[in-house]
């Protein structure tokens, strides 16, 4: 048992931190210009196909870098031309606006990079074993992603909260009229935070790209629990993004790794394993894991619309 | 109203020159046609892909040597978005273009009403009937309870691709503790309990060690999964899966550094070669009736063209189906023994039975159930091979060759015929 508490603890962090490098930059852009992004997984998956297609000539760091980069100056340009002509009709065509937008770029992906998936690796330093833990390895890109969630969480965090430029932000946001009178470009504001937004989420897919497979699908698989965690962790909120994660991580990846129905625990009491609550009874806990994310999301809205951090309600 | 008139009339000439038009080119060429009914777009569509270039392949080279009666196949691509309700659509579609042939691979459930909707149109429209080529779907419920006169299943069902499987595995000594990771529908649910009843069955040396069901392509991070085989002290991992679950399922033991062989149906194509890479050598296996290395090994040399000049033409691609190829050119001998494509009774009637010398050895149509009797090989991936899977720099070489006999499960089917 003590082997499955840590294994799913060390697990559910890993697989939280990812989580959060992908849920970071959408909490932003909600939290700083109200826009619900659908299309945030779509820029997830944007980073991993360019930073595969840079890695090809410029090798794995530079792309790192560069991918980021030009996931967010992509981010820039959808805010610029599009988001900004149709924010002044409200959110509703706003959403509608990144719902297509998520359509619009997995198909552009599938155009150029095909729809098999395309053989992004990590360098194969990375791919060594750093530590072996009850007999299963784990590599050094493992331990790559836990110190690239770190720097990012830090990072933003000192930016928003102890940098000139974050107080501009900000303020941008609950006065608008104020700090364009004071001199400041209130557009500009926006279009850097959804720039910057985009290339958190770019940054997840390098990262989560070698992790997972990058093929067309990516984005699609990716979207809803993103969301999850925004919700749970308190729309705009960075560390509550980085809680969310960790939470769902854990919980899951721990109901996943344990052998658990209500029927093997205290016995079946002479149950049935059928009608509605036979099937409950003798419910596997692994069957129950894929719910839970799901499940957490509308207990929140329902108990605590504001989430674990959240200042304003969902 | 006068600008109106003159539209009517010239959209009604339009129409009228049209349809005279595409009536004239249609006596000219009439080619027989074949509705492609799979998932076109949406998340499966790279299965759907796949198998479409393959029919459109495989009806090129037969048309190249004057096609069937001398006539041109035309794969007509119609997309199911993997929908039960919409394939029958597409059948009904089909049938009102006057289509006699349907084929589709993609999910079972899909396959089971697309086996009705043919029964019904052939009970109601008996100067129109239709034949089903069925070349993926595997549920053995189809060639059993639900078997039907007019559709034919060039796959290994899913019951004789354990069969191959454990007669292959009970030789192995070194099989012991087995772990069953399937996917959380019909699919998965048959293998877990199948192979529950062949270790008991044939598979003394060995006991299963752990059975697990996830859901259908949701799961991102495999590892609580790899965590529990690793537990339980398998040696063996049986799956089911196939694309992105299965591709997820092999890098996470991989990256794990488990020691596990895992033996799956769909190793070797939709995607997963491609996920997995070179990370999977040594450690995916896969039961398949040909991979392309077989062609090597047995020096089919002409078929190991059909594979290269596939890869030209589609370089993202590799031939995999080769069923397909069974398929194709059954139709066609079925067809030339008939001599027209009309009387479907007599077509079914020419395939019931069949015996076909495919590459890989004789093939032959059962005709009580209609389930198609091949050799199989139990294959595992291997950068060495010649040829690697969809540009992975990974390939497939064989470990065992089946021979049919031990490939083959009895059936109940007991079909109406016409």
């Amino acid at each position: 048992m003590l082997e499955t508490i840590a294994y799913s603890i060390f697990n559910g962090v890993l697989y939280g931190t990812l989580l959060f490098m992908m849920s970071s930059g959408l909490t932003l852009i909600f939290g700083m210009m109200g826009v619900l992004n659908f299309a945030h997984a779509s820029f997830y998956m944007l980073g991993a196909y360019f930073a595969y297609t840079l890695g090809l000539t410029t090798g794995f760091w530079l792309a790192l870098i560069l991918a980021p980069i030009a996931v967010g100056a992509m981010g820039a340009l959808v805010e610029r031309y599009g988001l900004r002509r149709v924010h002044q009709y409200g959110h509703v065509p706003e959403l509608l606006f990144t719902f297509g937008l998520a359509y619009v770029i997995e198909e552009l992906v599938a155009l150029f990079w095909g729809t098999v998936p395309v053989p992004y690796k990590a360098p194969a330093v990375m791919n060594t074993t750093a530590f072996t833990m009850f007999d299963l390895d784990y590599s050094w890109f493992k331990v790559f992603i836990l110190l690239v969630a770190v720097v990012m969480f830090v990072g933003l965090w000192l930016l928003l909260m102890k940098t000139r430029a974050g107080q501009v932000i900000q303020a941008a946001l609950s006065r608008p009229d104020m700090v364009g009178a004071l001199g400041h470009n209130v557009p500009l504001v926006f279009t850097l935070v959804f720039a910057f937004g985009c290339a958190l989420a770019g940054l997840g897919g390098v990262v989560g790209g070698i992790q997972f497979v990058t093929d067309p699908g990516m984005a699609f698989m990716m979207g809803p629990i993103v969301f999850v965690v925004v919700v749970l962790g308190g729309l705009g909120s960075v560390p509550g993004a980085l809680v969310a994660s960790l939470i769902i991580g854990i919980l899951q990846t721990f109901f996943l790794s344990i052998n658990f129905s209500l029927a093997e625990t205290i016995g079946t009491l002479n149950i049935e394993d059928s009608g509605f609550f036979g099937v409950l009874w003798h419910m596997e806990a692994t069957r129950i894991a894929p719910v839970l994310p799901f499940l957490l999301l509308v207990l929140t809205l329902i108990f605590r619309p504001r989430g674990i951090f959240g200042k304003r309600e969902a | 109203m006068l600008h109106n008139k003159k539209t009517g009339r010239f959209a009604g000439i339009m129409i009228g020159l049209s349809m005279a038009f595409s009536s004239a080119t249609y006596a000219q060429e009439d080619p027989i046609r074949i509705s492609y009914i799979d998932p076109l777009s949406g998340p499966f569509a790279l299965a759907g892909d796949g198998g479409l270039k393959s029919f459109h392949f495989a009806a090129q080279k037969l048309n190249e040597d004057g096609g069937i009666l001398g006539r041109d196949i035309e794969i007509v691509p119609m997309d199911s978005k993997q929908s039960a309700s919409e394939a029958v659509q597409l059948v009904q579609r089909s049938a009102d273009e006057g289509i006699n042939f349907v084929t589709q691979g993609n999910g079972s459930n899909v396959a089971a009403a697309i086996i009705e909707a043919i029964e019904r149109n052939n009970r109601r429209n008996k100067d129109n009937k239709m034949l089903y080529l069925n070349y993926a779907a595997v549920d053995p419920a189809l060639t059993n309870e639900l078997c039907s006169f007019y559709h034919f299943r060039f796959d290994a069902a899913s019951d004789i691709k354990l069969e191959a499987l454990t007669n292959y595995m009970k030789d192995q000594e070194d099989i012991s503790k087995i772990f069953l990771v399937n996917m959380d529908y019909s699919h998965g649910h048959f293998i877990s309990e199948r192979m529950a009843e062949l270790v008991d069955e044939r598979l003394p040396h060995a006991e299963i060690v752990g059975d697990v069901l996830h859901p259908v392509g949701k799961v991102r991070d495999f590892s609580p999964y790899v965590s529990r085989i690793q537990q339980s002290g398998a040696d063996t991992v049986v799956s089911g899966n196939w694309g992105i679950d299965l591709a997820l399922l092999v890098r996470a033991i991989d990256s794990a550094g488990l020691d596990v062989n895992v033996y799956t149906y769909y190793g070797g194509a939709g995607g997963v070669p491609a996920g997995i890479g070179p990370r999977g050598e040594g450690i995916l296996r896969q039961v398949t009736e040909w991979h392309a290395d077989v062609n090597v090994d047995e020096g089919l040399e002409d078929y190991e063209k059909w594979f290269q000049e596939f890869k030209k033409q589609y370089p993202q691609f590799d031939w995999y189906y080769h069923r397909i190829y069974n398929q194709m050119y059954m139709l066609k001998a079925a067809i030339e023994e008939v001599g027209n494509t009309d009387d479907v009774d007599a077509i079914a009637l020419a395939l019931e039975g069949m015996k076909f010398e495919s590459p890989t050895g004789t093939v032959t149509m059962r005709a009580k159930d209609h389930q198609i009797l091949q050799p199989m090989y139990i294959s595992v991936m291997d950068t060495n091979a010649k040829y690697d899977a969809e540009n992975s720099g990974v390939g497939f070489r064989t470990v065992a060759s089946i021979p049919v006999e031990q490939a083959t499960v009895e059936t109940s089917c007991n079909m109406a015929r016409p």
